[in-house]
């Protein structure tokens, strides 16, 4: 699946904006990118909304990602 | 076994979905019995007064209460004493992360007051008088420090820190030096510098919007009882009571299990009770006190010491080809936080160009402290302040090359499979639905007269779900009771009991809804991120499925029948194939009463996370008319069009739409926080802070596209944030239009309004200006 980062995240990456991964959920792909890049971890624990296919989703770990997916990992949304 | 819904949907009768059944609190608010924050009461009661800076940046050198502790009748003061510090950890909190160890400083200073209003001690007395007097007998040194107000200069190297431990975040190298710039953030689609060189037109404006307040009608309130175990009660006007218990907690160092907060009616939020000010002081002053303590600010504490939302600086450069296709888009937005980091720059980053397919897109952000009250969350926060400036370059372009604003953003609008500027691509939305909408009007097409102009502007909003709880419970007589752990502000209670009647099958009426407390639901989160309606519903929808599953079980039981022979439907369980003929159909009121011998009380909890919020976007259409004499702005009509998705209660649709329409109106024209040259603010009063009142604004037409959302069972979107966000650039396009001057600083109230048109008149306005037409 294609993974991008969105924002001031790639900063933590060396600059690396896009990965190519194979998480079948977003569990899965945080420990992916917190294995490739141990500075994403507490980022990605500290709270990111995963666009998956066009759909957004916050706090949502066990929500599964297909082999051909695209990912957007986003600054957490919420509003007033 | 089937589980249909009976009113609904799935259902045969129509339903209450989509209808205007009467609000189920409504009498309760029009007589008056209603009871909000400071309605509370409780024998013994002290009353909780703070004692705030008088300087927006001062040393607090030392604090001495003796005197006002002596005072008979005080039982309780309390200052930064009484706060174990936080570490420095951020949580999620909404758009933006919140730190608390700034939230304890916030809600009382320690080492610095940083804004005039800032919390420094609380008393609690046994009357108001004598918690004033006692205010008056603490003795704070101050050492008064240089202070800054303004965005612009607060970034400025040399200018006043605020926190010597703040270095920005998002630069590289890391700096070594500390700065009021928290964080520099920015998002990158395509390639900026090939889209500008493709563009025929460019345009490139900076703008400036005033910090507005969310103007709710209720002040902040609370009342609070703790035992002498630590039990503790609370009772406040909040948007999230869940988020109130679990701050509290963190901050008093109290087990969640302790605390217990119910929240009262609530007049206006609007973002602004999303944080706490009074809960954490007035149970602190009742554990000391070992009374309950009930605390209301004034107005004046209102606008002085809970949060506004950001003014701005923005500066926009867009380019577009002869034709009308945008083809770049760059901002920059420079954010007032207030007194500690958080402002929302980051969403009003990311919804700067979200209305529109281009290509090409830099926006960077910059979120700014500076010695004013800590911005809290506001309608859509951070979207007005970007999507403002973008939709009035926009219109430039649209004169430029000739073309109708509308036609133009429908040659440009985000639409299914879109790539976001944020990202990724967008399902189904509505906002070509919504131009469209607004170009058939009679009001489109209706001419003008000198002085008067028309406007047009889009809009842009994410929307979130997050986790809710909703029970349905059936009583003993079949009417049903419905908790939901999200404060009703906007008409949450029709909506949700209009989806709970259907599902369930009964009449309306037989469903009584009420806003659940903390010991009674699980945690849900606030009402905010116009996810009130869309989460609860999915969770009434998913308590009401266990509902008819446990009634047809039953029924299974009773009959002996398989689950392929009964199903749910219109309000019944209901035998099917040969076993209808020998056996009638159970109401909820029939398994109501025998619900004890069948296996005890029914009913169905949702707990969810609610996922696929869809986006909301609307356009706005504005007629104004300016008074050359006065510079006063009179709004004429005004249309609102937007994407519900599934309206579950039209009525309170419309009534989002309305309200963030005028809120939009005042943020326009008239609001903003005035402060002098001593750093503090001169308007802290609905007097000299104009907000719009009823005779301000004409009725406000309202248009509700229905593009259905696929991830929610009914199509639901939410609708509450997005109808702020367009008026901003829709009234400063009609002043254009009424002008000929471009205005790019909000308010455009009388004052800049009249100075503007005679510097036009003597020939200083340059290329933002043109004759009225």
């Amino acid at each position: 699946m294609r993974v991008v980062l969105i924002g001031n995240l790639a900063q933590l990456t060396g600059g690396v904006a896009e990965f190519r991964l194979s998480a079948t959920s977003v569990k899965q792909l945080f420990q992916q990118l917190a294995e490739l890049h141990p500075e994403l971890e507490r980022h990605l624990a500290e709270g990111v909304a995963v666009a998956i296919d066009g759909q957004i989703y916050q706090d949502a770990l066990l929500e599964p990602i297909a082999p051909d997916s695209e990912v957007f990992i986003l600054p957490q949304i919420a509003g007033g | 076994m089937a589980e249909n819904g009976t009113n609904g949907p799935s259902g045969t009768n129509g339903g209450y979905v989509g209808t205007r059944t009467i609000r189920p609190d409504g009498l309760d608010k029009v007589t008056g019995r209603a009871r909000f924050g400071a309605d509370y009461n409780l024998p013994g009661q002290l009353i909780g007064r703070v004692l705030r800076s008088p300087h927006p940046h001062a040393r607090i050198v030392r604090i001495d209460t003796s005197k006002a502790e002596a005072l008979p009748g005080v039982k309780a003061v309390i200052t930064r004493d009484d706060f174990a510090d936080q570490s420095s950890e951020f949580i999620p909190a909404g758009e933006m992360l919140m730190n608390y160890k700034d939230v304890v400083r916030n809600v009382m200073a320690r080492e610095k007051a940083l804004y005039e209003g800032h919390a420094v001690a609380a008393v609690a007395a046994t009357s108001a008088a004598i918690a004033r007097r006692a205010l008056k007998l603490i003795d704070v040194t101050y050492e008064v420090l240089p202070h800054v107000i303004d965005v612009v200069e607060a970034m400025r190297p040399d200018a006043p820190l605020l926190h010597d431990d703040l270095f920005t975040a998002g630069v590289e190298p890391k700096p070594e030096k500390p700065s009021n710039i928290a964080k520099r953030i920015e998002i990158v689609l395509g390639d900026i510098e090939a889209g500008f060189k493709k563009a025929d037109v460019i345009v490139e404006r900076e703008f400036k919007t005033a910090a507005v307040h969310q103007g709710y009608i209720e002040p902040h309130a609370a009342l609070a009882s703790v035992s002498e175990d630590g039990s503790t009660e609370l009772w406040c006007c909040t948007q999230g009571h869940f988020i109130v218990r679990a701050h509290c907690a963190r901050l008093l160092g109290l087990d969640i299990a302790k605390i217990r907060v119910t929240a009262s009616e609530i007049g206006g939020g609007f973002g602004g009770k999303t944080v706490v000010y009074l809960e954490p002081l007035a149970i602190a002053l009742s554990r000391k006190a070992k009374r309950p303590v009930k605390m209301v600010m004034s107005r004046e504490e209102v606008f002085k010491s809970s949060g506004p939302t950001s003014g701005a600086t923005v500066k926009v450069k867009m380019g577009a080809t002869k034709d009308g296709k945008f083809v770049a888009g760059f901002a920059e937005l420079k954010y007032q936080a207030g007194a500690f980091q958080g402002s929302p720059v980051q969403p009003g980053v990311m919804c700067a160009y979200a209305p529109y397919d281009m290509e090409n897109v830099k926006v960077i952000g910059y979120d700014v402290v500076s010695n004013r009250p800590k911005v809290a969350a506001y309608r859509a926060p951070g979207a007005p302040i970007s999507e403002y400036a973008v939709e009035s370059v926009v219109d430039e372009i649209a004169k430029k090359l000739g073309l109708d604003p509308i036609e133009l953003r429908m040659m440009n609008a985000a639409r299914e499979g879109t790539k976001a500027a944020y990202g990724p691509k967008f399902g189904p939305i509505g906002l070509e639905e919504t131009l469209n909408s607004i170009k058939k009007t009679e009001h489109w097409n209706t001419p003008l007269r000198k002085w008067q102009g028309r406007g047009v502007a889009s809009g842009f909003w994410f929307n979130i779900g997050g986790e809710t709880c909703a029970s349905l419970t059936i009583n003993e007589d079949g009417t049903v009771s419905l908790m939901v752990g999200t404060p009703d502000i906007g008409g949450l209670r029709a909506a949700l009991t209009n989806i709970a009647a259907d599902e369930l099958g009964i009449p309306y009426e037989k469903v009584r809804p009420i806003i659940g407390d903390t010991g009674s639901l699980g945690f849900t989160f606030l009402t905010g991120g116009s996810r009130s309606a869309f989460s609860g519903s999915m969770a009434i929808v998913e308590a009401a499925k266990q509902i008819k599953a446990e009634l047809c079980a039953r029924a299974c039981k009773l009959w002996e029948a398989k689950p392929d022979q009964v199903e749910f439907s219109n309000g019944a369980v209901r035998p099917l194939g040969e076993l209808a003929e020998k056996i009638k159909p159970m109401t909820i009121a029939d398994f109501a009463k025998v619900a004890g011998k069948t296996g005890g009380p029914i009913g169905g909890y949702g707990r969810i996370n609610a996922q696929g919020a869809g986006p909301s976007l609307g356009t706005h259409l504005v007629d104004l008319e300016v008074d050359p004499e006065t510079g006063r702005v009179t709004i004429l009509r005004y249309t609102v069009a937007q994407d519900a998705g599934k309206a579950l209660h039209p009525a309170y649709v419309e009534g989002q739409f309305q309200g963030g329409a005028v809120q939009g109106i005042g943020w326009a024209l008239n609001e903003e926080y005035i402060y002098g040259a001593d750093g503090k603010l001169q308007n802290a009063g609905f007097l000299d802070y104009r907000m719009p009142v009823a005779s301000d604004v004409p009725m406000i037409d309202a248009i509700v596209v229905e593009v259905a959302n696929p991830k929610h069972p009914y199509g639901v979107r939410g609708v509450g944030e997005t109808p702020i966000v367009p008026p901003l650039g829709a009234i400063a396009n009609a002043m254009e239009a009424a002008t000929g001057i471009r205005f790019t600083e909000l308010p455009m109230s009388p004052p800049k309004v009249l100075k503007a048109l005679k510097e036009r008149s003597a020939g200083g306005m340059g290329a933002i200006s043109r004759p009225p037409l």
